[in-house]
Parts: structure tokens; sequence; C-alpha cells
């Protein structure tokens, strides 16, 4: 894994600052979704073996949720957001 | 050919030439009754248990590397069955049962060897939960004993007991567990499996599941061609979720990596297996003198066998931590292996809802002891299409149920489990 994340709003910082949610790809249903979408929400992962999107949380930092979107096998990072402006309609 | 006393004196007198390799290296036929992808521990396991326990004889094991080159030969070798949930205890207890019997019904030496597995409390509330989980293995017939500090200060001397963070209270002790020699394992399991007729065929890769018009799944596209079967069963925890897209299924995992550590040899020191309550960590000493440890995941998912820095870091701190001593010493190698880290922290064994695909995934990273029982009930389960009753609890579709199996509480939160 890259030893630094460049964060939109703090630079480049160590990778021990953020702390990792997962998988940022499952959208959330809404609270009236059947429960077949919920559990493929809360439980099933594509889990694909290259490029990953994962929620990142800045804990140590700007304290910002952010959207890293990296290779798991080469652990090459292609870019970082932020996760309120990447739901709003920006580039990953 | 079966090892002894007697065959080693035999060869020794004829200079050693006539050892014969301890399993074949077929082509693969066109079409057998089971395939097994993965040659692992579990996916070896498998093959021995169909052929021996469950008269299926017409069987391949497909190795994408070579038998022993994945997390068969990249744990931490710990063989333990002190769980606490009603799902879990009697299954790993089976596995330890096997574990006991293990090297007698393969011809073969795992040295296995059951030197006692501690695990250490470091608080009163962290005695009560070992208390309530050294009850819970009792009630299921598991040998469990709880020891308090002056006990263990006979034992383990060179524990830092007094630590102003992480004072040792207590300890949990499985006098049944201990380690196994992890490649012999793999390599016990392979002559087995070799010896009941199983065809294991290493470097052939999966790269398709071929399935006919009612999406039944009718073989294998591979490297080595075109493989048919009656059925397929998956073994390639690490790899699940990429194996299982070839058929269409999503899983409840998501893959991360898990680094292991192994110092300079030296004298015999650490008689049993010491695993730290304070945070995670876990040490054993080899037959070779090396010291044998780890710690967590590196919290990321991961594909690539190799960990980061962070992690050596905090698993050094938490061993010194633990045993101050441990800082005189030199780390001699280190290396990392990816796991199915499941939702809940516990495995599937189960069949699909595709035709003739059967499942075994998600071990996080408990995989190594469960690889008899593993075995044993994924053959049960592919043989009569039905659980054996001590893995009743490990289906896939628990999530949906509600029926998580959550030995940690830990909630649906792969990188923590």
């Amino acid at each position: 894994m890259a030893s630094l994340i460049t964060c939109p709003h703090c630079g480049r910082r160590p990778k021990e600052e953020f702390s990792i949610r997962g998988d940022a790809v499952p959208e959330r249903p809404t609270p009236v979704a059947s429960e077949e979408a919920w559990h493929a929400y809360v439980y099933l992962r594509e889990n694909p073996r290259g490029t990953i999107r994962e929620y990142w949380h800045h804990a140590a930092g700007c304290r910002r949720w952010l959207v890293v979107e990296r290779d798991n096998v080469t652990h090459e990072v292609y870019a970082v957001t932020d996760a309120r402006d990447l739901a709003k309609g920006g580039a990953a | 050919m079966r090892y002894s006393a007697l065959s080693i004196l035999r060869q020794a007198l004829s200079g050693n030439r006539g050892w014969k390799p301890a399993w074949r290296e077929p082509e693969p036929k066109p079409h057998y009754d089971v395939v097994i992808v993965g040659g692992g521990g579990h996916g070896l396991s498998t093959a021995y248990y169909l052929a021996k326990e469950f008269g299926i004889k017409n069987i391949a094991v497909l190795e994408k590397g070579y038998i022993g080159s994945g997390n068969v030969g990249r744990n931490t070798t710990i063989v333990r069955s002190n769980y606490l949930l009603e799902g879990n205890i009697p299954f790993y207890e089976f596995s330890l049962k096997l574990w006991e019997g293990l090297e007698a019904d393969l011809n073969y030496n795992a040295m296995v060897s059951q030197r006692g597995v501690m695990m250490l409390a470091h608080s009163d509330g962290q005695r009560d939960a070992f208390a309530r989980r050294g009850n819970a293995m009792r009630m299921h017939g598991v040998d469990a004993e709880l020891l308090d500090r002056e006990d263990l200060q006979k034992m383990m001397p060179y524990l830092n007991y007094d630590h102003a963070r992480f004072p040792i209270k207590a300890g949990l002790l499985q006098k049944r567990g201990g380690t196994a020699r992890h490649d012999a394992v793999a390599w016990g399991y392979a002559r087995g499996a070799d010896s009941h007729g199983v065809d294991i065929i290493q470097h052939c890769e999966v790269t398709a599941i071929r399935r006919d018009e009612k999406g039944r799944v009718t073989g294998v596209e591979t490297s080595k061609g075109f493989i048919g079967c009656n059925k397929l069963a998956l073994a390639t925890a690490g790899h699940s979720s990429e194996t299982a897209r070839m058929a269409d299924l999503r899983l409840p995992i998501e893959t991360h990596v898990l680094q292991a550590f192994v110092s300079e040899g030296i004298k015999p020191v650490i008689d049993n297996v010491i695993v730290y309550g304070g945070g995670h960590f876990y040490i054993s000493q080899s037959d070779k003198g090396g010291l044998v440890f780890g710690a967590d995941i590196d919290y990321y998912s991961s594909y690539a066998q190799r960990g980061n820095l962070a992690i050596v870091e905090s698993t050094m701190e938490e061993g010194v931590s633990l045993i101050p001593g441990l800082s005189r010493l030199r780390v001699l190698r280190s290396w990392g292996g990816v796991m199915d880290m499941s939702m809940d922290g516990s495995p599937i064994i189960d069949r699909t809802p595709i035709e003739n695909l059967y499942l075994n995934a998600g071990w996080c990273y408990g995989g190594f002891k469960a690889t008899p029982a593993s075995g044993f009930c994924f053959a049960h389960l592919i043989a009569k299409n039905e659980p054996h009753h001590v893995a009743r609890a490990l289906r896939l579709d628990r999530f949906e149920r509600g029926y998580a199996v959550d030995e940690a509480g830990k909630g649906p939160q792969p990188n923590i489990h």
C-alpha cells in the first residue's frame, strides 16, 4: 500500500492518519427498500482483484470522508476525492 | 509406499535410492465426478476425505500454482478449538479431534504438537469474558482451564506481568491446542489423496466455469483445456470472490492481507502458543527455534501477498510490550497471505444457488486449524448433498436469514474481524 495519500484538503499525508470504512460502490437503499436490497447492500461485495473504490475517513486530519480509487494488487492510488463532491457528481 | 522406521532403515541401507515422489503428476482426464478448484489445505483435505470416507474415486484437484504455495504455507501454524459460539465450537472441536489422529491416518509426520494455547486476559472484564468462553467450551466437552496470575508466572516467567496499561490478570489455557507443521499438512493430504487415486493437477488455472442451458455447472475451462465434472467444488479462500464471479455469484467477502513473521532461531524458550489479549498478537516457537508470530490484518482490501510497514511496527510493539526480551531478537523473515474476510468472521461451507456448484470460503485468518474438519465437512456436503451436522451453521444464506455467526461481535465490517 502506498504510504502517502493525497487528501484533497490537507495534501500528502501518511496513510496511518486515515481510517478505512470499506467498499464505496454499494449505494444505501431507501428505508422502505426490499430485504433483498438491504441484504445486498450490507453484506454482498464485488470484491474485484484490480481497481477498487473505498471510503476512507481522514480521522487524524480534516475529518472529511474521502473516496480513494486504487489498485488492490499493485497498491497504486489513482484518485482521492471528497465523498460529498463525488456524490454531487464530481469526477473520481 | 508406507513410511515407517523400517522403511527408513531399509532405504538407509540401500543408499536412499528407492524413495518415490509423494504424489503423481498426472495429465487431466476429460471428465471427473468431482473437480475441486484450489490445491490448498482445504481442497486437498476435501479430496482426501471424499475418496477415503465417502467412496468417491474419480476426483481431480486443480491448483493454479504448486501444492503449498498459498495460505497453507503462509500461516502461523496454530491449531485450537477455544471458540465461544454454538455454531463454531463443535466444528473446531471436530477439527482438533481429526488433528489428534491425523498423522496415524495419513501415515505422515505433520509434527502436530499439543503444546497448549494460552490466551491472556489483561483486565477483570476480560477475565470474566474468558471464564464465560471457557465454560462454553466445557459445556461442549472441550478442555479449558482458567489460570490465575501466579500459575502463569510459574509457566511463563518472561512475560511482562506489571505492564502499566495491560497487566496480566489471568489466562485461559486449552492444553490440547498447539501447532502443526503447515507444509507437511499440505504434503500429507496431497500424498493421502493421491494414494486414493485423486489426480492432483498443479499449474492448472481455472479461467471459466461452463454451465448448460439450465444453468447447471458442467465443467471448467482451464489453462490445460476443458475439464468436465458432475460436481464442482470451490476451495479458493483468498480469491473466492474471483472464482465465484465466474459463476455470477456475489459473496459476503472482502479480500485482505495478513502478515506473519519469524525471528532468528534461538534455544527453546516459549513452550506454548501465547495469545496477547491487550491487543491482537500471537506467538509460538518452531522446532527449528524461530519465534513465529503475527497480529492484525492490514485493514485495507488487498490481493497482494505482501503487507505494509505500519502493521510490522505495531506487531513488534505488541510483542515487545508482552515479552520485553523480544527486543533483543532480530526478525528473519516476514510475508503476507491474502484472506477471504467474511462479513461475520466465520467461514462458509455450503451449496450455492447454482446446481452442482459447492462453496468452501470465508476462512478469515482461522483457516489452518480448520483444515481437517473443513475438508471432512465439505466432502460430506459434496457426497451427500446435505451439510455435516457440525457445519450446519456455516451456511451461505445465514446473513440473509439473520443467523450470522459473529464470534467477535463486530458486525458486517470485514476489515475488523
